[in-house]
């Protein structure tokens, strides 16, 4: 009344939606897809004047050029896609774990430690044995602290996480400055006391062991006990109580599997691909693997189509920068396109958009 | 007493994600008016007036005013038009007082002056018969004076149409008088008043007209003096009910669980019980009274486990093995193990009862999910469960794998309190079983619970409407600010009598026990 602009009804409004068959689920997906490249190849052709389809079959081919290229693409879905299996559990508790990337770290740096200290003075079989041990034994450890703080004082996991990355971090370049001797922090690989490789293919163990922790994890949260009460303590402690499940158990108990899967991202990091350390060896995917993660749903099959994406994006938009020569940035962007429209097709799919006067539904 | 249209509603429809919480609702109120918005819970009233109040915003319809057709786009917009909502969950802020609270987020273009506002407090209360100290701060109230600040805080932004959301959920039979005289004194004043409630007896006693929704659309108008409570049932629920609950004698009763002198408190040393002594016996219903947050939730939890207890006893009478267990500091699992068959109807249906994201067979799990040594869930056995409780209590679902929190309110409840007596408890414990329930489920739960007890359990039942408390209940045992203010006979007993204890906070000597 008081105000001379106001209309007689408002433009648009949201209203949620019942929810949607399969199909549609799949389609305002792929429809995001298709956006997204869209709208990429505008962005390319006004920032760079090139061809936006050349682009794009650079980036093919960044991914599928050649059969070396496959591998380390698989090789590189299979370690994130370990790390996003890792962090699953505790995100399904609420447990906000990111501290994947230093728990991944002390995995990796247990294992260089066994192959630089006991490789060759143990038999092969037992160095194996005694490495994955040892990994797992400390992405445990770089798990529970934070836990079992969260646990008995309610710390906050989140800060308690991310801190013992760098503790991590710190920990790596420590035993570089130390154990490198020429002093350039640069490790030398020692591929003969790194995991076995099996079918003549470097990366084929890797992908192999990662497949089948796939399907245990999917496993263990869907059918066990353990994961119905994880579950449970994630979406309303006090049911747990409710219920008398001891909850302090079960947030320590989650976290030794969630160590337990990063340390194992370590081994197949180190022991399998690098055979060697940097502080860099994880690379970010401690936190990449939070969004593969939560894009999937929590759900371990589904990981494997956004591990695939995600770790596509980043081959394909090397090859870009290099085929091209264009600076590294121009890959970020297209890459961050891609997700925006990803993520923001989620909205549609629960939302949708009603426009005033003429009443009809909008995409 | 002049009889203009104040507010129109028409065709106004809303749907959440395919369902309709309104359809084509049209609805008229008067100047000096009060009209009740009666329903069973889900039948959108509380939708009905969100539009009003900006809150949401109808997916089609007009709303006029005086006439004219306005849109309401934010509670903001609502105040431009005179109108005022007060809802159900107070929005004040805890260490504000009075005043503070009322002329908070007011854009009058008026200096902040604490002493004018607080005069215009005062001015507007006397001239409605308030009572209130402008200022003393919210979290020094009781809910009755929260709720005047509330209506104050809508009356000093000059509504005109004053919209008030089950106000009498929350008071004592005597605030609720006081809060009628309030109200029609404004009619008087010629205000409109809409009140949503579900309590028939309010309505005869306080509307000129009635407005019935049922499932989101509006069934008729009636005008209060020429209709009845059977009438107005029948409207609501669209067929005819019988309002009688049967009670039957209890059959041999034992003392099944003995509480003594049970004292709780809190992390800031808040006392929540107080030296609670009660016993629960075999074959009858124990009703606990009380205004909402006295303890009665503590007391549930204690007993359950949940709670920690500072001093006194609870002691269990085990029926198969005759032997005498204290409750006191053992844990939910503890308590399973020792045989007490002790089953819990939590408050809190969502938020301790059942996992509103998971499916009716897992929720069905929650209990009994432990079973065997196998690491795996046995998903069989409560399937078969959750298959039996939707036939036999009608839980309306479109299968046994959809999500809890899909359901209405009343499906969730026949969920959570099915899997609660398919556990064969000898105690059960039920805090609120019928709130936010329609009257077709609600009597469901209370034959529910008559069959328990029929059985030889030792039924607790925690309930608001002091109506049901009195037919349903053998005793009623009252609380006040954590304290056992009386324990009376259900038989015998009036409204009056509970309504005066409930106000009290020390231990009085009941005329029945």
């Amino acid at each position: 009344m008081s105000n001379p602009k106001k209309t007689h009804s408002a433009l648009f409004h949201l209203v949620k939606r019942a929810p949607l068959p399969w199909y549609w689920n799949l389609a305002v997906r792929a429809i995001a897809v298709v956006l997204a490249l869209v709208v990429s190849a505008v962005v390319i052709t006004l920032l760079t004047q090139k061809n936006p389809i050349e682009v794009y079959s650079s980036m093919l081919d960044g991914a599928f050029g050649t059969e070396l290229r496959i591998w380390s693409l698989l090789q590189n879905i299979a370690i994130l896609l370990c790390i996003s299996l890792a962090v699953t559990p505790a995100f399904m508790m609420r447990f906000w774990n990111c501290g994947a990337e230093g728990q991944v770290l002390v995995g990796g740096l247990a294992t260089v430690s066994v192959m630089m200290f006991l490789g060759g003075k143990i038999p092969t079989p037992l160095l194996m044995v005694v490495m994955v041990l040892a990994s797992i034994l400390a992405g445990i450890i770089w798990a529970v602290l934070p836990a079992v703080c969260k646990a008995l004082w309610n710390t906050n996991e989140t800060l308690f996480t991310l801190m013992m990355n760098y503790v991590a971090i710190q920990l790596v370049a420590f035993f570089l400055k130390l154990f490198v001797k020429s002093g350039s922090g640069i490790l030398t690989p020692m591929p003969q006391y790194g995991l076995p490789v099996i079918g003549g293919q470097s990366y084929l163990l890797n992908i192999l062991i990662v497949a089948l922790l796939t399907i245990l994890v999917y496993i263990y949260l869907k059918y066990t006990k353990q994961g119905y009460e994880i579950s449970v303590v994630g979406e309303s402690e006090n049911t747990a109580r409710y219920i008398g499940v001891n909850v302090k158990k079960v947030i320590i108990r989650t976290l030794v599997v969630s160590g337990a899967l990063c340390g194992i991202a370590g081994l197949l990091l180190v022991g399998g691909t690098n055979h060697t350390i940097s502080t860099t060896t994880a690379g970010g995917r401690g936190f990449t693997a939070i969004m593969v993660s939560w894009l999937a749903k929590f759900n371990p099959i589904y990981m494997v189509f956004t591990t695939f994406l995600i770790v596509f994006l980043q081959k394909g938009a090397q090859q870009i920068s290099t085929d091209f020569r264009l600076p590294s940035a121009i890959s970020d962007i297209i890459t961050g396109i891609i997700l925006f429209f990803i993520i923001g097709c989620e909205f549609f799919l629960q939302y949708k958009i009603l426009v005033a006067k003429s009443g009809k539904e909008a995409k | 007493m002049a009889n203009n249209v104040a507010i129109e509603l028409k065709n106004v429809t809303k749907a959440f994600g395919g369902n309709f919480a309104n359809r084509n609702v049209n609805m008229t109120v008067n100047r000096g008016e009060i009209l009740s918005i009666l329903g069973e819970n889900g039948s959108g009233k509380t939708t009905l007036m969100n539009m009003i109040a900006g809150i949401y915003f109808p997916d089609s319809g007009q709303i006029f005013i005086d006439g004219k057709e306005v849109v309401i786009r934010s509670p903001k917009d609502a105040f431009d038009h005179k109108i005022g909502m007060i809802h159900q969950h107070f929005k004040l802020v805890d260490v504000f007082s009075a005043t503070e609270n009322i002329i908070l987020g007011l854009q009058d273009e008026k200096k902040y002056n604490l002493k004018e506002s607080a005069e215009k407090v005062l001015a507007i209360s006397r001239q409605y018969g308030f009572d209130i100290d402008p200022q003393k701060k919210i979290h020094e109230m009781s809910v009755s004076e929260k709720q005047t600040v509330e209506i104050i805080k809508v009356l000093y932004r000059g509504a005109d149409i004053l919209i008030l959301d089950e106000p009498t959920a929350v008071l004592t039979p005597q605030e609720t008088q006081k809060l009628f005289a309030v109200l029609r004194r404004m009619r008087e004043d010629g205000k409109s008043i809409i009140i949503i409630t579900h309590k028939l007896h309010e309505v005869m006693a306080l509307s000129d007209r009635v407005d019935v929704l049922r499932k989101g659309e509006s069934v008729g108008t009636v005008i209060t003096a020429e209709t009845t409570e059977a009438e107005l049932t029948e409207l609501m629920v669209g067929q005819k009910v019988s309002l009688n609950i049967e009670r039957s004698e209890p059959q041999n009763p034992v003392d099944r669980l003995v509480v003594t002198g049970l004292d709780c408190t809190d992390r800031d040393g808040v006392k929540l019980l107080n030296d609670v002594s009660f016993t629960a016996r075999s074959g009858e219903i124990l009703g606990i009274a009380g205004i909402a947050g006295s303890g009665q939730r503590e007391l549930l939890e204690a007993i359950a486990g949940l709670q920690h207890v500072d001093k006194g006893e609870m002691i269990y009478n085990n029926p198969k093995t005759g032997t005498q267990d204290n409750l006191r500091d053992k844990t939910p699992m503890q308590i399973r193990e020792l045989g007490v068959r002790l089953s819990f109807v939590p408050e809190d249906r969502l938020g301790m009862g059942l996992v509103g994201n998971m499916d009716i067979v897992d929720n069905m799990m929650l209990r009994s999910y432990r079973k065997g040594k196998s690491i795996f869930l046995e998903r069989k056995a409560p399937k078969d469960l959750a298959l039996r409780i939707i036939e036999d209590l009608q839980v309306v679902t479109p299968n046994e794998n959809t999500p809890v929190r899909r359901l209405s309110g009343g499906n969730i409840q026949k969920i959570l309190v099915g899997r609660e007596i398919a556990a064969a408890p000898t105690v059960l414990m039920a805090a609120y079983p019928v709130r936010g329930l329609d009257i077709g489920a609600s009597y469901t739960i209370y034959n529910l619970l008559n069959e328990q007890k029929q059985k030889g359990v030792a039924v607790i039942f925690v309930g608001e409407d002091l109506d049901v408390l009195l037919e349903l209940c053998d005793r009623i045992m009252v609380i006040g600010s954590g304290a056992v203010t009386g324990i009376v006979d259900g038989r015998t007993a009036t409204k009056e009598q509970i309504g005066l204890l409930m106000t009290k906070t020390t231990k009085e000597e009941a005329d029945h026990e």
